[in-house]
């Protein structure tokens, strides 16, 4: 492969060039058992018990950004799916939407970083798929990737459990990510040192089930931030939530680019991030584990779950006034996942 | 942050609260306009009402660019995109404002038109060197604050010589708007929506500084203060306010001494004064048209104005029926006294402008305050 090729219609077309494409990048990356079965499909034994299964589109601009790009994003974005059930990721499949006359040398980037940080999930790419659209009807690669995952015996962890009294715990900064992707946008220059948040949460997760049995729900405030998720959840739930803003924790550099840019870090992205929502009497321990593990360090109780006939997500203030945190409208950032 | 969090600070909020408390008069009414959009969503954002005594209010002023601008200048700048073929630069805010018809430019650029988002006017003489082939029009909004960079955008394309770049200008003033609300009758019967004081601009104020208020002051006995951004800012404003109110004075003070002197920034007035001049009329939303409230090209600059490159018809404008951006607009209503607040009219779902801006009082009350009931409204 030369460093200055670039995909054209027969890399999508069905004959030797794909053929090569795929053998030369993705089957020497991802390389695995599974992929080198060679098939349409990959076939794998599974273990009685539940299984969940998880989708998501990653169509980011820039691809590349402080942090990570496009391909450890697709990887971790649906392990973190997968393992906001409570469940062990075990599988991945990727499919590339990639645009004619896009650097050959770009997507094996991307490649390299997915096959990387599926090796460090433990988490295989077992099998995919390329198309390739005309050059103006794709934005150089879309990578969607869906997760298989198993959900060990006794957990049962669920958008609609959350209950009056519950603790909400959030596992570290806000904003990291989405502050990360607008600086390294062209049209918005500005200096920082901020760095995606994008990490793979399975293991995390899995120290906290294994902490406590009693998790009510789990989710990750991906598009729309802390403020949809929490949304979505009491909505599920049928509950409200009270927040306290001090309790929140966020990087000064973070809050000082939100500033400048008029954002509000709680509607900020972020891509190894999770909320957790568990009994009074579980938090501690919850806590604990979640302190114990590199991706939890700054793990925080930020509020508490209440009976709320409206569902409203409400914050005491830093100043000690009240406010409604309510969901996005519209879109606060474009294509940041 | 430095700078910043000193002014968000919880226990002067207190201690200031507590002040407040103890120097209202329990009879007086304290009706308090901030004129501002970026008070509105400080007030509402870091709850201030919260601290307030229960006769002191906030009346929502017009100070919201998006919100003021006319259905017939939304119009236009989609006629550009759609039937001149131009490529448009534009704030955000500018894409979700509905215009005629329940159109927008968001729903422009989904069929097809060329609207780009934009940070600053940088960015849109950018786009004018990268396609020397299309037609480049920067539509221009704000008030005095975001004044000075269209005037400095206009100089540098003339410099440059891009023939393919021109501005939009709807820059208005902020003293007439202010003279208008003032005028405007109060309704006896509706006596919650008096104005007994002003919160004055704080960034307009850094350009124009504090003398163009104090006509007003004068003129209609009322306290100005002219207060920041921050809510320690606001609160110090407030009890401003109160004080010389309980005092019966009528004076234009400055809580916003960090940035705003009396005289203001004459460099960018006087950059401003060298590309932009006075209309002799302006339309504004809700206020109707104002004598020398706004700005255009001067004939120096001609070859940079839209106007006057391209034909623009005018537009039968047609507001939302049933909206009441207008009245909210003057401080004559609430957002909670539109019939289409909160119903047909979210932000998912605009129906008029104070809904869409951050900074209109429709979107900071349904974004942080409608649970909130009579009392802290």
């Amino acid at each position: 492969m030369n460093s200055r090729d670039k995909i054209d219609m027969t890399h999508g077309g069905g004959g030797r060039a794909m053929a090569q494409l795929i053998e030369s990048l993705f089957l020497k990356h991802f390389d695995n058992e599974l992929l080198r079965q060679g098939n349409d499909q990959a076939a794998f034994e599974v273990a009685a018990g539940r299984l969940v299964m998880s989708t998501d589109g990653h169509v980011i601009s820039p691809l590349f950004f402080p942090g990570g790009d496009i391909g450890s994003l697709a990887v971790h974005g649906t392990i973190n799916d997968v393992a906001m059930a409570g469940a062990w990721p075990l599988y991945l499949s990727a499919g590339f939407i990639l645009e004619e006359g896009f650097p050959l040398a770009d997507l094996e980037r991307i490649v390299i970083s997915m096959a990387s940080a599926s090796r460090e999930a433990g988490v295989p790419v077992v099998t995919g798929d390329t198309k390739v659209v005309e050059r103006g009807k794709g934005d150089g690669v879309f990578i969607t990737t869906t997760g298989i995952g198993r959900v060990p015996e006794g957990v049962a962890i669920s958008g609609d459990r959350a209950r009056p009294g519950d603790q909400i715990l959030l596992s570290g900064t806000l904003g990291d990510h989405g502050v990360a992707i607008m600086s390294s946008r062209e049209n918005l220059q500005f200096e920082t040192s901020i760095r995606s948040d994008s990490a793979a949460l399975h293991t995390l997760v899995a120290a906290m089930v294994a902490a406590s049995g009693e998790i009510h729900c789990l989710r990750d405030p991906t598009r729309g931030g802390l403020a949809a998720t929490l949304n979505e959840l009491a909505r599920q739930s049928g509950v409200g939530m009270r927040l306290r803003e001090t309790a929140i924790p966020i990087r000064p550099e973070v809050n000082a680019a939100c500033e400048l840019l008029g954002l509000d870090p709680l509607y900020v992205a972020n891509e190894g991030k999770l909320v957790c929502i568990c009994p009074p009497e579980a938090a501690e321990a919850v806590l604990h584990a979640m302190k114990a593990h590199p991706l939890g360090r700054e793990a925080a109780i930020i509020g508490e779950v209440a009976a709320d006939p409206y569902g409203l997500v409400q914050m005491e203030t830093r100043f000690g006034g009240h406010r409604v945190v309510d969901w996005i409208a519209g879109e606060q950032l474009p294509r940041i996942c | 942050m430095k700078y910043i969090d000193e002014f968000r600070r919880r226990d002067l909020a207190l201690k200031l609260a507590g002040a407040i408390a103890a120097e209202v008069e329990p009879s007086r009414r304290y009706n308090l306009m901030e004129f501002c959009g970026g008070h509105t969503h400080a007030i509402f954002r870091y709850g201030v009402q919260d601290l307030m005594p229960g006769n002191v209010r906030f009346v929502h002023g017009p100070g919201c660019p998006v919100c003021v601008l006319p259905i017939a200048r939304i119009d236009n700048a989609i006629e550009l995109v759609e039937r001149q073929g131009v490529i448009l630069c534009t704030y955000a805010d500018m894409l979700r404002v509905p215009a005629s018809g329940r159109r927008s430019l968001m729903k422009a650029r989904a069929g097809g038109g060329d609207v780009r988002m934009v940070y600053s006017t940088q960015d849109a003489l950018r786009i004018a060197r990268d396609n020397p082939g299309r037609q480049v029009v920067f539509f221009a909004i704000g008030f005095e604050t975001t004044t000075p960079p269209t005037a400095v955008a206009i100089q540098q394309a003339q410099a440059e010589g891009l023939t393919n770049f021109s501005v939009f200008c709807n820059h208005v003033l902020t003293p007439p708007a202010i003279r208008a609300i003032l005028e405007t009758p109060r309704e006896p019967d509706r006596g919650a929506l008096a104005i007994d004081g002003i919160l004055g601009p704080s960034h307009v104020s850094t350009v124009i500084g504090s003398r163009p208020y104090e006509p007003f002051a004068e003129a209609f006995g009322i306290p100005i203060v002219i207060a920041g951004f921050e809510p320690l800012d606001v609160m110090q404003s407030v009890r401003l306010l109160i004080r010389q109110l309980n005092q019966g004075r009528h004076a234009v003070e400055n809580e916003y001494t960090r940035a705003v002197t009396r005289d203001g920034n004459p460099k960018a007035q006087a950059l401003v004064a060298e590309v932009l001049e006075l209309r002799e009329t302006f339309e504004w939303r809700g206020l109707g048209w104002l004598p020398n409230s706004a700005l255009r090209i001067k004939d120096s600059f001609a070859d940079f104005d839209t106007e006057r490159r391209f034909e623009l018809t005018p537009s039968p404008e047609q507001d939302v029926k049933g909206c009441e951006c207008p009245a909210i607009l003057r401080g004559a209503k609430r957002p909670t006294d539109c019939k289409l607040f909160g119903k047909a009219c979210t932000p998912e779902n605009p129906m008029g402008a104070c809904m869409v801006s951050s900074e209109g009082s429709c979107a900071a009350y349904w974004t942080y305050g409608r649970f909130r009931g009579e009392s802290a409204a």
